[in-house]
């Protein structure tokens, strides 16, 4: 990789990275509604008041006042305060073990079980095995996230009693399902991109020279087909990891698990403006730094990439 | 095929016959499509859901009616009377998951249509003129693909409050739009090399004359695969988001508000759970089945842009 690639790749980050944050911050700028008229409730406030709270919060500022104050926050990880008075970074670091838990167990599910899937069918490529891994992941891909974690819950959780329903209370166990939830959803699409990219690869050149050399079949495989894979599957990957969130608000709302997509919700359900900004803008920008981390790793994988 | 002569007329005929291949690659594929059983199932599905979702009616005799609940018969299991049993309220379930979808069938064509359009323009501008433009656009999608349509969606529809077919779906539009634009950008930086770009360029047709006629007619095809897909993702993310209680509100129909309500007596009653997930499965199912009949005829790529 060379150092003008990451030079330029980290220039990039900046932009995209205020933007992102500009975009999230504006949605919340032009919301209809007075903040200060909903957090008195039905009592009408004297307008000194009103315009002392909206000094103190900066909202007589204009736009780009208020964005340049949040930046300012953000920067220092302050994301707000809930209208409770709580910091969003406290709800964050109480839940955020829960979710990393959810995440781990989740990506360990999709690695091992997407790569054998994406192994297996393209080295059995065009037989009954191949065709049964296929056929499997496309109805997997067409089973929402929603949907599947009801099912397992059905299954496992209530009529076969072999894990926890909801909640936390009984250690790892209690995170198996919504891992699976996940995890086998991303293996899916993972299982179906990897064996192709698999599959491009193994009509290659290099692959032919190393059959000819008398290489073993395994050393091929690993060290020829796979490297040369590596690129299309990190990609996958990183997105994957990006749209966890996503997943993550409806596991663990189905399943109650107390994380951060489970703060989310609750944070709409109790209208915690803040709350519910804060954990997107969070995710947006943890997503912004996923996707250079896989930019970074595919040009450290493969040295033919660089900027334009 | 004629010397290219500097008479428009010369030009419009040569433009003409270099449109030909155009229609010769969709009578193949169409030769194609018409053999491939994973296309007759898609199409049989998606046609039946047209129906359901056109005149559900048709779907039930008469007698039942989504709105018409007996209190009496609160919760049956399903029976022959109630194929999918009864509701809280008593009301016939497969009425209602039959009912609920138009929603998914309104929600998933505006959010592909509304999407195409703008991926075809944005796309297509970015991928076709360059510079500058390519350079605007792509940092905007950049920074709307760095936000997760799902959360974002959450954000936008818990801030403004409101629920609506026609809002969930634009909000949808709104988080989702980049990853086609990409796909139809990279798809035309591609297609702007080949041969007869270059000559009806040489011939002196305008930039978008070009990028209209000749570059994403034969571009599309990676364009409608993917729009299959997003019909898909579209249903998907509207139950999930009324699910989640920012999407539709009652008294809409909506299988995603079926399964948040069936939620709460999953135990007792899982066939209330049970039959909209399958409904909602089966229609992604369909679109999903129909772009990969379309992506193996037109052996297409999806590549990420």
């Amino acid at each position: 990789m060379s150092r003008r690639y990451l030079v330029r790749r980290l220039l990039l980050l900046i932009p995209v990275l205020l933007g992102v944050m500009l975009l999230v911050f504006s949605m919340v700028f032009l919301s209809p509604g007075d903040p200060i008229t909903r957090l008195a409730g039905n009592k009408p406030l004297p307008a000194s008041t009103v315009a002392s709270i909206k000094a103190s919060y900066h909202l007589d500022q204009p736009f780009v006042v208020q964005f340049l104050y949040y930046l300012k926050g953000v920067t220092h990880g302050d994301f707000g305060q809930t209208f409770t008075g709580r910091s969003v970074s406290d709800i964050v670091r109480e839940r955020f073990p829960v979710t990393l838990r959810l995440a781990a167990g989740a990506f360990a599910v999709e690695i091992v079980l997407g790569l054998t899937l994406a192994i297996v069918a393209a080295m059995k490529r065009r037989t009954w095995i191949d065709s049964t891994i296929l056929v499997t992941t496309l109805i997997l891909w067409t089973i929402p996230t929603l949907v599947l974690a009801f099912v397992l819950q059905y299954i496992f959780g209530i009529k076969l009693h072999w894990f926890p329903v909801a909640g936390v209370t009984d250690g790892w166990m209690s995170y198996v399902l919504p891992c699976l939830t996940i995890g086998v959803l991303s293996a899916a699409s993972l299982g179906r991109l990897g064996r192709s990219a698999i599959l491009d690869n193994m009509t290659g050149e290099h692959i032919r020279a190393a059959n000819a050399r008398g290489l073993p079949r395994r050393r091929v495989i690993g060290r020829h087909v796979l490297k040369n894979s590596l690129v299309p599957i990190v990609t996958i990957f990183g997105l994957d990891l990006a749209y966890l969130m996503a997943g993550a608000v409806l596991t663990e709302t189905i399943f109650n698990l107390p994380g951060l997509g489970n703060a989310l919700v609750v944070g709409i359900r109790t209208q915690n403006g803040p709350l519910v900004v804060g954990l997107v803008m969070l995710s947006s920008i943890f997503i912004v730094f996923s996707i250079l981390v896989v930019d970074l790793m595919c040009a450290r994988i493969d040295p033919r990439i660089s900027y334009e | 095929m004629s010397r290219p002569t500097s008479t428009v007329e010369g030009a419009a005929g040569l433009v003409d016959e270099v449109e030909q291949p155009t229609a010769t690659l969709w009578s193949d594929v169409w030769r194609k499509l018409k053999k491939d059983n994973q296309f007759r199932v898609a199409v049989v599905m998606i046609a039946i859901f047209m129906g359901m979702a056109i005149a559900p009616q048709l779907f039930f005799t008469k007698g039942l009616d989504p709105a018409q609940c007996h209190l009496e018969d609160t919760l049956q299991s399903p029976s022959r009377a109630h194929w999918f049993g009864t509701d809280l309220l008593g009301c016939d379930y497969y009425t209602r998951v039959v009912y609920g979808t138009r929603t998914s069938m309104e929600v998933g064509l505006i959010v592909a249509s509304a999407t195409m359009v703008i991926a075809l323009t944005l796309g297509g501008a970015a991928g076709y003129f360059g510079g500058a433009t390519d350079m605007t656009i792509s940092r905007i999608a950049d920074i709307f693909f760095c936000v997760p349509t799902l959360l974002g969606s959450i954000l936008l529809l818990s801030l403004f409050n409101t629920g609506g077919v026609a809002i969930v779906a634009l909000v949808l539009v709104f988080f989702g739009w980049p990853d086609m634009t990409r796909l139809v950008r990279s798809t035309v930086i591609s297609g702007k090399r080949r041969g007869y770009v270059r000559s009806a360029e040489t011939l002196g047709a305008s930039g978008n004359r070009v990028l209209r006629r000749h570059v994403l007619p034969n571009g599309i095809a990676p364009v409608l695969v993917f729009t299959a897909y997003i019909v898909g993702g579209a249903v998907a993310g509207e139950a999930s988001l009324t699910f989640l209680g920012v999407g539709l509100r009652l008294p809409a129909i909506s299988w995603g508000l079926q399964i948040q309500i069936a939620q709460t007596r999953f135990s007792a009653a899982p066939y209330l759970l049970f039959f909209p997930s399958l409904f909602l499965c089966l229609f992604i199912g369909a679109f999903v089945l129909l772009g990969e009949s379309i992506r193996d005829a037109l052996d297409v790529k999806l590549a990420d842009g």
